[in-house]
């Protein structure tokens, strides 16, 4: 358990230092929700109303693409073989790996979130309700892409091939967490059931991503 | 004769060659009567001649769905039981599902443009088949991504069986998600008020092309393991010293 915590002090520390690149991701999310109202218009009324389905994009998109770095750089420098020979359970490091991920490079998405909001239009309600799939949706995006992470690097291989092969198995949380956050502002009894099975799908990603990951790394490193 | 005696590459290849023209020529026979069959079906008092398109269409969806089973077996047989075959068969699985599930988007999408007025509408089966092709052409990129077979086979061998998990929830999540959007703007056609003189075609063209998916696998199997062999032997003759 402590060698756990220990591994997800060091990773979130490794990422929050200089040339860990924590805050790229929330950058990133930042940009390609500015560029949206370059694509569509500024109409504040259409803004709006696609503002979830913006915003849920902007954040997929961006835990995507900062977790291609989540097992390449501890392989570049080697502490992925002292990680695997390591007496803890490799899918337990996984896990713990995927935490420290989420906290530096998913919660800041969510902490973002209400000043994005303000820029499209999106009422507090709105806001709230955005946030509040977001916590509940991007672990399940953490876990799938985690997946990705470690064939990449068992493949050493990234960037695209990550991307075709993990944003298809992210359709699901896609789904539910633009239902939810639309049910929220325009029929709150609707937004239960969606709400759900979001965290559901966390849940699931939970147990699935660290035991595909390590077995993907277990396989790929001999 | 079990699945260990097949482990051996060479005795695959023997006993392959030996069934091979046999399963091609029943399935020549099976698609031919099948194809005669469906020729020979009334038309429908909607649809007219186009419920004809159902016989190719409903086939290829079936072994879509089929073929991603048979990987996620020799996803298992690669991980768990290691056995040497697996991984070929894995391999040649790839293209011919993406093959199928390719011809069941089109064939639908022809047969959707009389009945429904257009070529794509966001159905949920078509959506959930549009990923499922995604998915089949993702598994690809994976193995033409990297040069050595077993290192390809085990990442690959962990997508699939990923997918075969999240293939379902993608399912149910897209059928969801279209419920929501826009409630009961298709008419689907009912598979199971099915009149028996559509049945009877249906399912002997359902049966010829699963014997056309078994035949196209054996004979992909038996070039991938040449064509290993083939790599093998270069490597060889690369690593031997000049003279």
């Amino acid at each position: 358990m402590t060698a756990l915590a220990a591994l997800v002090r060091r990773d979130i520390q490794v990422a929050l230092r200089v040339g860990g690149g924590a805050l790229i991701g929330v950058l990133f999310f930042l940009t390609v929700v500015v560029l949206m109202p370059f694509a569509v218009g500024p109409d504040l009324a259409l803004l709006k109303k696609l503002g979830p389905a913006i915003l849920w994009l902007g954040a997929l998109l961006a835990s995507l693409l900062t977790l291609d770095r989540l097992f390449a750089a501890d392989h570049d420098d080697g502490s992925l073989d002292l990680l695997t020979m390591s007496r803890t359970p490799l899918e337990l490091i996984c896990l713990a790996k995927a935490v420290a991920h989420w906290l530096v490079a998913g919660l800041p998405l969510i902490v973002a979130t209400p000043i994005l909001g303000l820029l499209l239009n999106l009422d507090t309600d709105a806001t709230v309700a955005v946030a509040l799939t977001l916590l509940a949706g991007t672990p399940a995006l953490t876990f799938t892409g985690m997946i990705g992470a470690a064939l990449a690097v068992a493949l050493r291989r990234g960037g695209l091939l990550l991307a075709v092969l993990v944003l298809p198995l992210s359709i699901p949380v896609l789904i539910f967490g633009v239902a939810a956050a639309n049910a929220a502002v325009i029929e709150p009894a609707g937004f239960g059931a969606p709400f759900s099975i979001l965290c559901a799908l966390s849940l699931a990603g939970l147990v699935i991503g660290p035991l595909a990951a390590a077995a993907s790394l277990r396989h790929g490193l001999d | 004769m079990t699945l260990i005696d097949l482990a051996n590459p060479t005795r695959f290849l023997s006993l392959t060659a030996k069934i091979l023209p046999w399963l091609a020529g029943a399935t020549a026979l099976l698609l031919a009567l099948g194809l005669y069959q469906s020729a020979l079906a009334p038309d429908d008092y909607q649809q007219g001649a186009t419920v004809k398109i159902m016989f190719i269409h409903v086939p290829n969806a079936w072994l879509s769905m089929f073929v991603w089973g048979v990987m996620s077996l020799s996803a298992l047989g690669t991980l768990v039981w290691r056995h040497p075959l697996a991984d070929v068969s894995a391999k040649a699985a790839a293209p011919i599902g993406a093959a199928f599930t390719f011809l069941a988007l089109v064939t639908g999408s022809l047969w959707g443009r009389p009945m429904w007025g257009t070529y794509w509408e966001w159905d949920a089966r078509l959506t959930s088949m549009l990923i499922l092709f995604l998915m089949y052409l993702g598994l690809i990129a994976l193995w033409r991504a990297v040069e050595d077979p077993s290192r390809a086979a085990r990442a690959a061998a962990v997508l699939t069986l990923v997918g075969a998990i999240n293939i379902p929830i993608i399912k149910f999540s897209v059928d969801w998600w279209n419920t929501l959007h826009q409630p009961a703007s298709v008419l689907r056609i009912g598979g199971s008020t099915l009149d028996k003189a559509f049945l009877i075609p249906l399912l002997v063209m359902a049966v010829a092309f699963s014997l056309l998916f078994v035949t196209l696998h054996l004979a992909a199997m038996r070039n991938e393991i040449l064509r290993r062999r083939v790599r093998a032997l270069q490597m060889q003759q690369a690593s031997l010293p000049r003279r």
